[in-house]
């Protein structure tokens, strides 16, 4: 077993995606999440990969695009706003079929917003961001060592599956030092013979390419598209499930909302209060059948965010509003404490008991 | 002795251009180029949004489409994986000079090692007829029903004088398509840009003035003769950066 | 003696060969029609021609093949 470091989220991911075969780092400084991009500035050209800081979000993603294209594992990160231009560029390689990671370390909106952590960015990332039908495989840690786990995972998904995959955090988990376990290093397994590598004269050219001027042959391709996201919607789902077992109230949340809603899932145990935790891990998929599971066995759900209520729309369709579902929330870059969470679940019990 | 043919880096597949437009003939010179280096079997090519669009179905090397503008750097990605690769973008004057402008002036003054392909036809073709960062003062397009307007819309945007104000970019040169003398220069020049990157060089652009007689309401014949009239005044042709030479003298 | 051949189906009937034969050899067929409905260009008089490929250097469509 490999020794633990002390790292910042931020710099966990860098590493992770190194060990993870990637050679290929395009980016545009943006906080919280310029760690990165300083981390691979300083370790690329020492293991002969490729850093380079583009003059926008739009290019880097471009950049990413290419890289793509010729099959190699590549990756960028920004936060919100940035993110938020690179998503032209995601529709694309969404369009396209290309396995790419987007890392968003996110921070207050809308607009410019601010720079403290978020999840604002909940609809973006899950239900597709740019134009068109697509998804994006979105991964959501909660702690340093998963930072570094499902970066490696989400290269691995993206591949499978050829599509861009997103690792959602905030600035506290960017910012947020903890001992973690590097991953072992991997590289891609998979065959990539649509990747524009040279023809070599050897084979018909290869085109990369999310232009289909015939409308059946485009809906083709989205129909094509859809079953391979019922594929991924039975197969990757990930969650934690946190003292389910008896609860009879349940939280759900993600990132760091998911630490905070612990402490106070704790907190309310100790006063009798019988509450579990429902992380998921995977956003899209959405852990569907796991909450309508819950719905059966709890009274009531509450959905714990840095955001005005994103995720609570999912956790209401899911749960089929069988349940009341609760908003415990705070936003532009704020973080509700434990006390909060349990000021709200204890009114979730007031009103599911009245 | 067959003295001239389609190039092999050609597919079969006809151009969908309109009559008499000349995206063809510059389609033809960079195959000609890439045959003539042997390099097909190890370059990308990348494809614009425009009418040039559908480029990918026309050239026999591995081709990707780039969203509008956005070539030079889908190319840089390319290259930066593949330096051994040839890596080249077609690109439009809406494409490369409007909305791609920061890509092309980011990749030119990094001095990126790729080829860029810069049709320059003064107006937006693929979309009827629009007018270009490149269309001329007082031209009518649809969106300038009265000429271009200088004093509201500004002059056009001389894209081979921009580029050469940087140090990086290695060659810029200017060339035009409407008669056999300038087709001739033009291929060569774009051969040059090919040779550049094959030789490791750098940034090569060459923006090539080009006719679209469907959207400037012009017979083919027409069109070339307001390329001499019109365009090339304002675009004057010519090497407008060539470090071999200031390295020469250097 | 020199020889061009037209790909006749390749033709748009655009007639910027036809300005550049230093020759005046090439005409637009008005009374042809090709597949893709274009009237198109042909040699008028195969035997003057001088091989000088000014028609393929000027076509967009690669319809023409010089032969010397």
């Amino acid at each position: 077993m490999a020794d633990k470091v002390l790292m910042k989220g931020n710099e966990a991911i860098a590493e992770a995606a190194i060990l993870a075969g990637c050679r290929h780092y395009f980016g545009y400084p943006i906080t919280p999440q310029t760690e990165i991009a300083a981390y691979m500035a300083k370790r690329m050209p020492k293991i002969g990969g490729v850093f380079l800081q583009a003059e926008s979000e739009i290019s880097a993603i471009n950049m990413v695009y290419g890289v793509a294209g010729a099959g190699f594992r590549v990756m960028t990160s920004s936060s919100s706003p940035g993110v938020s231009l690179k998503q032209e560029g995601i529709s694309y390689i969404a369009g396209a079929d290309l396995p790419a990671l987007i890392v968003n370390v996110q921070r207050g909106g809308p607009g410019l917003g601010g720079i403290q952590p978020s999840q604002s960015d909940y609809f973006q990332a899950t239900k597709g961001g740019g134009h068109g039908d697509y998804r994006l495989i979105v991964l959501a840690p909660s702690s340093v060592q998963e930072m570094a786990d499902m970066t490696a995972k989400a290269f691995e998904l993206a591949e499978k599956y050829r599509m861009p995959a997103m690792l959602l955090a905030d600035g506290t988990m960017g910012q947020m030092m903890e001992p973690v376990e590097l991953p072992e290093p991997s590289e891609s397994k998979v065959e990539k013979p649509w990747a524009v590598t040279g023809t070599k004269k050897e084979r018909k050219h290869n085109i990369i390419n999310s232009l289909y001027l015939n409308p059946e042959e485009l809906e083709r391709t989205n129909f094509e598209r859809y079953e391979r996201y019922k594929t991924i919607e039975e197969n990757e789902v990930l969650y934690e499930s946190y003292k389910m077992e008896d609860a009879e109230y349940c939280v759900v949340a993600f990132g760091i909302a998911a630490r905070v809603s612990k402490n106070a899932v704790n907190a309310a145990r100790a006063r009798g209060l019988k509450v579990g935790m429902i992380r998921p891990i995977t956003l899209w998929p959405f852990p569907k059948d796991v909450l309508a599971k819950a719905a059966e066995q709890v009274k009531g759900f509450l959905s714990v965010e840095l955001s005005m209520g994103q995720m609570i729309e999912d956790l209401r369709l899911a749960t089929a509003c069988r349940r009341p579902v609760h908003l415990c929330n705070r936003a532009g870059g704020m973080i509700p404490s434990p006390e909060e969470v349990l000021d709200a679940l204890n009114k979730l019990k007031g009103e599911c008991e009245a | 002795m067959t003295v001239f043919e389609k190039p092999k880096a050609l597919t079969d597949k006809p151009f969908h251009y309109c009559p008499g437009c000349t995206h063809g003939i510059i389609h033809r010179l960079v195959a000609e180029a890439i045959d003539e280096l042997d390099i097909e079997g190890r370059t990308v090519g990348v494809a614009p949004v425009g009418c040039a669009v559908m480029a990918y179905d026309y050239f026999a090397c591995d081709m990707v489409e780039a969203a509008h503008g956005r070539a030079p750097a889908v190319a840089t990605g390319l290259k930066r994986c593949m330096p051994d690769h040839i890596i080249f973008t077609y690109q439009g004057d809406g494409d490369l000079a409007s909305i791609g402008m920061a890509e092309t002036v980011h990749a030119a003054t990094r001095n990126e090692n790729i080829t860029i392909i810069f049709v320059n036809n003064a107006i937006y073709g693929m979309t009827g007829g629009q007018m270009a960062p490149t269309s001329l003062p007082g031209q009518v397009t649809q969106t300038s029903p009265y000429g271009r307007d200088v004093a509201t819309v500004g002059l056009p945007i001389k894209v081979s004088e921009l580029l050469s104000s940087l140090d990086a970019p290695y060659y810029v040169e200017r060339v035009a398509v409407n008669n056999v003398k300038n087709v001739r220069n033009a291929k060569k020049a774009i051969k040059r840009a090919f040779q550049n990157q094959v030789e490791g060089r750098g940034f090569s652009l060459v923006e090539v003035v080009s006719s679209c007689p469907t959207n400037w309401g012009k017979t083919p014949e027409a069109a070339l003769q307001w390329i001499d009239e019109k365009m090339i005044p304002y675009y004057p042709l010519g090497v407008y950066k060539d470090r071999s030479k200031e390295e020469e003298q250097a | 003696m020199a020889k061009v051949s037209f790909s006749v189906d390749l033709c748009k009937g655009c007639g910027l060969c036809v300005s550049a034969c230093p020759k005046h050899l090439l005409v637009i067929a008005r009374d042809k029609i090709n597949q893709k409905g274009h009237s198109p260009a042909e040699i008028t008089d195969q035997a003057a021609c001088i091989g000088c490929a000014f028609c393929a250097t000027m076509c967009p469509d690669c319809v023409i093949t010089v032969e010397k």
